[in-house]
């Protein structure tokens, strides 16, 4: 199982209103996935040279006050944490591999879930009605959303197996469906520098499309790749700060439903959690066909 | 209008409408039943067992009219996965398209899907008869056993692979046939049987238009010698 949902708002009037289109269509998927939940929210980017990055501290109390005293210390630049419970957006200009380096030095217990401009990632297990009260995810205002409600089939029940998944700067994935030969990919990308944080056949996928994303290609480009070299069925959702992008296998083996108005469009795996959007009734409703690429500017 | 009942799926229960379907539709009277608010909802009208006239407004989810007797069932659009599944009579119409696995299994009845089906529409089909008015996906008709498929456009890879005794009737173009499927010449029995499935289904073509594709039934007997060439 496991439940994809996107939303990307063309009306720029619907954008303060991201949120609330978005958490019921999570909550509609719960059947779909209730082990754990996760949300990659896009909004307007934060200033050149700034970073955002989205912090999730996993053992222990949080403490994030104490936190980022002591990174102020370590950096002189301006930074700032913007802190729900467990979970924190760090703005700042130290570059992000640095940043990485001294949270993996001075509190391990805190993962990085991501980097980038537009991108804030919320991720845990439980519930999706759960995570998103947790994070007041119904009240986000943004762009577009990649979501995802998670029934764990390959790999173990944590946040950080939990979707989606990122990679390099502004870049997520979710996933429906299993894929037969992740190890073989991760094989291929770790003698390149390229580290894994799991062992989640998803995580693989998501490398996968950031490296060659890296090495030149478009999105799209990377996503018809990847049908040689990534073995299993899916439906891959995936977002970047200027796009969103659906995809599944050659036998569509995992459904999806797209709905589009001139307003929106929305994407999850089944109707029912796109219905009660406005206007949804006149919307051009569809499924993508196998190993067609749709993709969305922002 | 007289034995019409209408429902609210946004103020009742599914599960409600369709204990009313199954056990209390007939003694109260009522023939035609209207749902509204399908909006994506599973199984509605699951299992019905009774000469009603179901209505659904909106799309339907998974398994819509699924192991269907005796209703017609009209869907004013979109069916989800495993419309018609194992249907033994009666029919199920779709205004819009039809996810994957429409009609799988179906011994009886008839369904028609307006718009396209996705993949594997047909599969293991057991008597029934399919009209779809768009295209069928990939691995459609496999492994059916009997009944009738019309495609009024095109049809995806491997149609009609491991085909048994059903017939299938394409129009358009087939991106490719399965293993064993083969076509084969339109007889007069043919040309019939596709004017008689397309007016059932209110669709304008001419069967003159249909090719025919059947089983070369090469495969009913194991052939060590095959050498795995199917």
């Amino acid at each position: 199982m496991c439940g994809i949902v996107g939303l990307l708002l063309k009306e720029p009037t619907l954008r303060d209103k991201l949120g609330e289109l978005m958490a019921p269509m999570l909550i509609g998927m719960t059947s779909r996935g209730p082990d754990s939940a996760g949300v990659a929210l896009f909004s307007e980017p934060v200033d050149d040279g700034v970073s955002k990055i989205s912090l999730f501290w996993g053992e222990g109390v949080a403490d994030w006050k104490s936190l980022a005293r002591d990174f102020s210390a370590a950096f002189s630049g301006k930074s700032q944490f913007t802190e729900t419970g467990r979970h924190a957006v760090l703005q700042t200009a130290t570059a992000p591999e640095d940043v990485r380096r001294w949270f993996a030095a001075a509190a391990p217990q805190v993962y990085l879930l991501s980097v980038g401009s537009s991108i804030d990632l919320y991720k845990d297990i439980g519930a999706p009605a759960q995570i998103v009260a947790r994070y007041g995810l119904d009240k986000a205002v943004g762009t577009h959303v990649v979501a995802h409600t998670r029934m764990a089939t390959e790999s173990a029940v944590t946040p950080a197996h939990a979707h989606p998944f990122t990679a390099g700067r502004d870049f997520c994935l979710v996933h429906n469906g299993s894929l037969s030969n992740p190890h073989l990919v991760r094989k291929k990308l770790e003698p390149l520098g390229i580290t894994f944080v799991t062992d989640n056949d998803t995580e693989a996928a998501c490398r996968f499309f950031e490296w060659r994303m890296r090495e030149g290609d478009d999105l799209t480009t990377a996503v018809q790749r990847g049908f040689s070299e990534l073995d299993g069925f899916f439906t891959f959702l995936m977002g970047t700060d200027k796009e969103m992008l659906i995809v599944r296998d050659a036998f569509a083996c995992k459904p999806a439903v797209v709905a589009e108005t001139d307003d929106y469009v929305a994407i999850a795996s089944e109707f029912r959690s796109l219905a009660h959007l406005p206007g949804v009734r006149h919307a051009h409703v569809f499924e993508p066909k196998p190993e067609e690429v749709y993709s969305w500017k922002v | 209008m007289e034995g019409l009942k209408q429902f609210d799926l946004a103020v009742t229960p599914l599960r409600e409408v369709n204990r009313f379907l199954h056990l209390e539709a007939q003694g109260a009277g009522v023939r035609h039943v209207k749902i509204f608010n399908a909006d994506g909802a599973h199984s509605i009208a699951a299992g019905c067992h009774a000469p009603l006239d179901i209505e659904v407004d909106g799309h339907a989810g998974y398994y819509l009219g699924g192991m269907n007797m005796q209703a017609n069932i009209t869907v004013h659009g979109n069916a989800g996965p495993g419309v018609g599944e194992n249907m033994m009579s009666g029919s199920i119409r779709v205004a819009g398209f039809a996810s994957t696995a429409a009609g799988a299994s179906a011994h009886g009845g008839l369904l028609v899907i307006h718009g396209d089906a996705a993949l594997r529409c047909g599969i293991s089909l057991k008597g029934g008869d399919i009209v779809v008015g768009g295209n069928v996906g990939g691995f459609s008709a496999f492994m059916a056993q009997a009944g009738r498929i019309v495609i009024c456009g095109d049809a995806g890879d491997a149609l009609g692979d491991s085909l048994y005794e059903a017939v299938i009737y394409v129009r358009g173009q087939v991106r490719s046939l399965g293993a064993d499927a083969r076509y084969e010449p339109m007889g007069d029995a043919d040309f019939a049987a596709v004017q008689q499935l397309l007016a059932a289904s209110g669709l304008n073509h001419s069967p003159r238009e249909f090719r025919r594709v059947a089983s070369a039934k090469t495969l009913y007997h194991w052939n060590a010698d095959a050498n795995q060439e199917y």
